[in-house]
């Protein structure tokens, strides 16, 4: 396993989210550094989701901050963060359902491109030639997530886990710094796990920092460079994967006291 | 027979097949108000309104069809469009701009409109936004109706009158004019004008669609937070839908005040609004042919309604039982029930739309 770049990326700072008398996330500080894949466990209700949903602007946190790659981008709109690196998939996948798989990848390079109305209705050479290069990007993203045969299959009819891979295709396609995923695992069966995690691997490999929230222990026990714990929206407790495991707070709160 | 459908199956696929296609289309076109003049000039009339409506119907479509943002008070973009038209060329306040200039004007004071409902209403979806727009058209056209006083702006219910035709050069396009022997009448020369503003509306919206505008659009309409996380600027992407709507809507709006001669308020009532979308949703939502389709139906349908039936009960009853109106708005009804249950992505749907009604293979 390579050694993690020790310089942070993201720096969360005592983020605080409420809402109504609910405590979502209390005091939560972490930091990503370059190139290493963080995990983010605990259990169901925890706040894992409610800190992806900050981080990627959804939300707006009632107190503290982040910065990502030396900007603050606290409070900022979703397109900004994703302008900064940032992209997700999410838990519960949403891919533009009626569009092909090409044509979702496609949007991800929305965020990268520049033509305009105007450009559009003249098809100028610069729209034609970008126009050109956005679909041999998606198509070759396809490819690199594996489901490049699939490129003309209606989105909403793939089969589970290409829906998860499309998922990151598209979230690649925005060129992140930090690529955010919200339980990418969940509802695969063994191999698919064993092909994402390859997968997870190629990606950090090519130079793309990856946040994971996660409940496949194994999954993230192997794959993840450091895990972090939340409780009640608290960190309990932070650190390399053999060493969090061992932890009897985390024992105690998220694995219930037995081990896998 | 057998070695017929080969011969013709052989045809279809030649390399010139889709031109000479086109050329037909491009001929029977050009030649269309002619035959129709034969008949009566109200036909090439209607046919005229029948183009304005796909004009309607296609900048509509871009707010709703393309960007999935239900609009019930578009036809108040078609009102300013012909106002502003109305205003700047007639005795009213004795201004008489060409047409050309009047034109894009009013194409830039729909798009502002556009944006001034649209940026209020950036976060309303589906009902909501519907009720608000309804309101919006709503408006204007009390507003125009009352606009009279303290000072007369809009002349009021009565409308404005007297608005100059079009003019390029000599070419008037109120007055007869004999060409090549022959008989080119104000409505067939407005008719050749509008092909040419349709071709070019069509062009746009072909190419607005294959861009990333267009898949942008398609993308806040399935799923608008993942549209958001892909690094779309969702409030900047839906207010260009509005306005560029809106702006389809002021240009049909001026080319209507010249065509008629004489706006009022009465021309822009809600129904006109629900017309306007009954075309897009019956034509196919999304999908520019059936769009243009729908609006022809809709627009001829009724007007072969009136010739047809007032004769037809004559002859079975002797006299008239319901009116021509009436057995519009029932077939109209019926027809659009009929859609709901049979065709409900509409006539001839953009794949994407038809998807949506689909059920997706897996479970």
């Amino acid at each position: 396993m390579t050694a993690a770049d020790p310089s942070p990326l993201l720096e969360v700072r005592h983020i605080e989210k409420r809402f109504g008398g609910l405590t979502a996330l209390a005091d939560v500080s972490l930091t990503i550094r370059s190139g290493e894949i963080y995990g983010l466990i605990g259990p169901n209700g925890a706040g894992k989701t409610t800190l992806f949903n900050v981080l990627t602007g959804l939300y707006v946190p009632d107190s503290g901050e982040f910065e990502f790659a030396g900007r603050n981008l606290c409070g900022q709109k979703p397109y900004r963060v994703v302008e900064s690196g940032i992209a997700r998939t999410f838990q519960n996948i949403r891919l533009f359902g009626n569009m092909t798989a090409l044509e979702n990848v496609m949007v991800g390079r929305h965020v990268r491109t520049r033509a305009g109305a105007l450009g559009a209705i003249l098809r100028t050479r610069g729209t034609r030639d970008e126009e050109q290069s956005i679909r041999r990007r998606a198509k070759e993203l396809l490819d690199y997530v594996a489901i490049g045969r699939q490129a003309n299959a209606v989105s909403k009819n793939l089969s589970y886990g290409d829906q998860r891979r499309l998922e990151i295709a598209r979230a690649l396609a925005t060129e992140p710094k930090l690529l955010a995923l919200d339980e990418p695992a969940a509802g695969m069966n063994a191999t698919e796990r064993l092909e994402l995690r390859r997968l997870l691997e190629k990606i950090r490999g090519d130079g793309v920092t990856l946040l994971l929230i996660e409940h496949d222990v194994k999954l993230v026990m192997g794959l993840c460079d450091r895990v972090a714990v939340l409780d009640y929206g608290k960190k309990i407790a932070e650190g390399e994967p053999a060493a969090v495991q061992k932890d009897p707070e985390v024992v105690r709160a998220y694995l219930g006291g037995a081990l896998p | 027979m057998g070695g017929f459908t080969a011969e013709l199956e052989r045809l279809r696929k030649h390399r010139y097949a889709p031109w000479i296609g086109l050329a037909c289309i491009v001929v029977a076109l050009l030649v269309l108000p002619f035959v129709l003049a034969s008949v009566g000039t109200a036909w090439v009339r209607i046919t005229n309104l029948a183009i304005l409506f796909a004009l309607l119907s296609l900048g509509l479509n871009i707010v709703v069809g393309f960007a999935g943002l239900l609009d019930l008070g578009y036809i108040a973009f078609y009102a300013v469009g012909a106002y502003c038209y109305a205003l700047l060329a007639s005795p009213h306040f004795g201004l008489h701009l060409p047409f050309w200039v009047i034109l894009p004007i009013g194409a830039a004071v729909a798009c502002l409109f556009g944006v001034l409902l649209g940026a209020p209403t950036l976060k309303l979806r589906g009902d909501y936004l519907a009720i608000v727009t309804l309101g919006f058209g709503e408006i204007v056209r009390i507003f125009l109706n009352n606009l009279s006083q303290p000072v007369n702006i809009t002349n009021g219910p009565q409308g404005v009158t007297l608005i100059d035709p079009f003019r390029i050069g000599p070419l008037n396009f109120s007055k007869t004019d004999i060409f090549a022997g022959l008989s080119f009448s104000g409505p067939i020369k407005y008719y050749y004008l509008l092909l040419i503003v349709l071709v070019v509306v069509i062009v746009i919206n072909l190419r607005l669609q294959k861009s990333r505008l267009g898949r942008a659009w398609v993308a806040i309409r399935e799923d608008e937070v993942a549209a958001q996380a892909m690094g779309i600027n969702t409030r900047n992407v839906k207010l260009l839908a509005f306005a560029m709507g809106a702006s389809f809507g002021g240009v049909a709006g001026g080319i209507f005040s010249a065509t008629q001669g004489f706006i009022s308020p009465e021309s822009f009532v809600f129904v006109e609004s629900i017309m306007v979308l009954s075309m897009v949703v019956l034509g196919g939502m999304g999908n520019i042919w059936g769009v243009i389709l729908g609006a022809v139906l809709l627009s001829f349908v009724p007007e072969l309604l009136r010739y047809t039936v007032e004769p037809a009960q004559k002859a079975v009853f002797g006299r008239m039982l319901i009116e021509p109106e009436v057995i519009r708005m029932l077939l109209f009804g019926l027809a659009l029930v009929l859609m709901m249950l049979y065709r409900p992505a509409g006539l001839w749907p953009s794949k994407t739309r038809k998807r949506e009604f689909e059920e997706a293979d897996q479970e």
